[in-house]
């Protein structure tokens, strides 16, 4: 008699961990091998050592890579940030004609490849004889990241961040002052949001910054070398290392929209 | 610290409607102006032109003798307490009052000080250290005004500052609005639709609809005298007789009501207060009661008479039962007489 409602969750338990399991098993079987004691990073598992992490953090390059990704990350970001903001109040308040062809034109880049994005910066750059540097590889960054802070900007500013900005023009509040003292401090938590997502996605972008750069790489792009010569537990550690970065970013990030709601 | 407001024929359209259809208006310095209307009569837009919110199509305006057309909000003698109040949530009470001396580039300690006595001045002593999601409606209303004022604005701008307030609560700061106006003596320009609240607090109502002033004055002419049918109806309860004038006097279907105002032949319309409608002296109209609902003071009732429909009261004491028949008298005193048509 009781044996519908068990069986039915019993297929859903099921069914749950298969999904789970479909999404996390790649993260899990690449944290786990980064601890192989052994020389490849393939089943069996011989025994558990930090020595694949260590020879992560003793590599120069890879050091200087972790170095480049983390500055072009917060770079981009930042700038990423800073336009998005002002675009995303710009639009919020006009009643303008086109201003939602306006919005559409900013958030439209989503949808386009990272290829097409670094294969046209890259020409771009050519042309405009630009030398690919960390410098470019941001420049791309800034492009794919600004949509996304302007969506997220734009979604935060709603009635109440309009009629606080009235208020405070109307107690004399330059624009610039009611941007700095009123809007931003409004909307901090969307605001963090939004950097830090942003620096998820830069932080392990490899197609783009693949194709912008040139002696100084970021992370994603060591590691690429890294795996021309062969897996190796060595380039599990330092992958687990990346997806630490950006799950703690992403973890703040997911937070801070969570307290505003 | 106050300043008198000239308006002169001001227009507002919003592709291709007229909001605003020439509006012209004088409000004396230091007056406790109420402009009074049902939603979409143009109150809100005039007082958004007043505040520098919104642009007129055509006309002037003038506050304390300087054009104010094309003059940004941030640099008008008014500041506004809005319907939402639109505190800033995340600054302390005191940092909300003192932001207006912020931008005018007072120090932190003054600021602070200044603060703390305007909080004081709407009853909120002490309560510096918090913030706007701490405090209950009828608070941030108080601190919405302490920070209008803090500035000392020569006029003050309130757009339905009592709307989100339960009725009690209402009805008190009412009070203290026009107390505290007396004290600091600048002028306001207050919108309702309320028109108790209207009547309670101004020196002088403007009546507004569809985009036009139909009467402005003290709230007892307007009320007792109002120079349209929409004021007479907008302000209470009204009963509207058409009478035309003959012999020099009023033939109306309730029958001769004494002598007229106005030459034979003329078209024009009683406008009659229930109050005005009881048992009593006056001239008497025989009716039958339709309806009676009781209203604390008195009873209001619903009669017919001449084959019109019409409100009266009845006091207390005197028993009546729907259908029965009374007799009730109009006080001619009290009785205004409105142009004839519709």
């Amino acid at each position: 008699m009781m044996g519908g409602p068990v069986k039915r969750f019993a297929a859903c338990a099921i069914y749950m961990v298969l999904i789970y399991g479909f999404i996390f098993l790649p993260v899990i079987v690449l944290v786990l091998f980064s601890f192989q004691d052994g020389r490849f990073p393939v089943p069996p598992l011989k025994g558990l050592t930090l020595k694949w992490h260590a020879e992560v953090l003793a590599d120069e390059d890879l050091r200087a890579a972790l170095l480049n990704s983390l500055i072009v990350a917060l770079a981009s970001s930042l700038v990423a940030l800073f336009f998005g903001f002002l675009a995303a109040r710009a639009l919020a308040h006009s009643t303008m004609r086109g201003a939602a062809l306006l919005r559409g034109a900013l958030i439209a880049p989503m949808s386009v490849s990272y290829l097409v994005i670094g294969l046209g910066l890259l020409v771009s750059f050519n042309i405009a004889g630009v030398g690919l540097s960390l410098v470019t590889v941001a420049v791309g960054h800034v492009v794919i990241n600004l949509p996304l802070c302007f969506a997220i900007c734009f979604a935060a500013l709603g009635a109440g961040e309009i009629q606080a900005e009235r208020a405070a023009r109307d107690l004399g509040a330059s624009e610039t002052r009611v941007m700095w003292l009123v809007t931003a401090p409004m909307i901090v938590p969307a605001l963090l949001a939004a950097f830090l997502l942003s620096v998820t996605f830069s932080w392990d972008e490899f197609l783009i910054a693949f194709l912008l750069s040139r002696f100084d790489v970021t992370l994603p792009v060591e590691i690429w070398s890294l795996l021309r010569s062969g897996l190796n537990p060595k380039t599990n550690a330092v992958g687990s290392l990346v997806f630490l970065v950006s799950a703690m970013a992403f973890l703040i990030a997911e937070l801070s929209m969570r307290r505003r709601t | 610290m106050t300043a008198r407001i000239e308006v002169e024929g001001l227009t507002r359209t919003y592709g291709g409607a007229s909001v605003l259809a020439g509006v012209s208006l004088v409000v004396e310095a230091g007056e406790y102006c109420v402009l009074l209307g049902p939603s979409g009569c143009g109150k809100t837009t005039l007082l958004n032109i007043l505040g520098g919110f919104a642009d007129p199509s055509s006309g002037a305006l003038r506050i304390g003798g300087r054009d104010m057309i094309g003059v940004p909000a941030a640099q008008r003698p008014t500041t506004t307490v809005f319907q939402d109040y639109a505190l800033f949530p995340h600054m302390s009470l005191r940092d909300n009052v003192g932001f207006g001396l912020r931008m005018r580039g007072v120090g932190r300690a003054d600021r602070d000080q200044l603060a703390e006595t305007m909080l004081d001045l709407v009853g909120l002593t002490g309560a510096g250290g918090k913030r706007p999601s701490q405090l209950s409606g009828g608070q941030r209303q108080r601190v919405a005004l302490a920070r209008a004022l803090a500035v000392e604005p020569d006029v003050l701008l309130l757009d339905e500052p009592l709307g989100a307030l339960d009725l009690n609560l209402r009805r008190s700061m009412q009070e203290e609005l026009k107390a505290i106006q007396r004290r600091v003596g600048a002028t306001f320009v207050h919108v309702t639709h309320d028109q108790e609240e209207a009547m309670a607090i101004a020196d002088r109502i403007v009546v507004m609809n569809k985009g036009r002033i139909e009467d402005q004055g003290p709230p007892e002419r307007v009320y007792r005298r109002p120079a349209s049918r929409f004021a007479a109806a907008f302000l209470g309860e009204m009963n509207f007789v058409p009478v035309t004038v003959a012999g020099g006097r009023y033939v109306t279907v309730l029958g001769d009501l004494g002598p007229a105002v106005g030459e034979d032949g003329a078209k024009l319309c009683l406008g009659i207060r229930p109050a005005h409608l009881r048992p009593g002296p006056g001239v008497s109209v025989e009716a039958t009661v339709i309806e009676i609902m009781f209203q604390g003071i008195h009873r209001r009732v619903r009669v017919m008479a001449g084959g019109i429909s019409l409100l009266g009261h009845l006091p207390l004491g005197m028993s009546a039962a729907e259908g029965s028949s009374v007799t009730l008298a109009i006080d001619m005193a009290e009785v205004t007489v409105l142009p004839g048509d519709a």
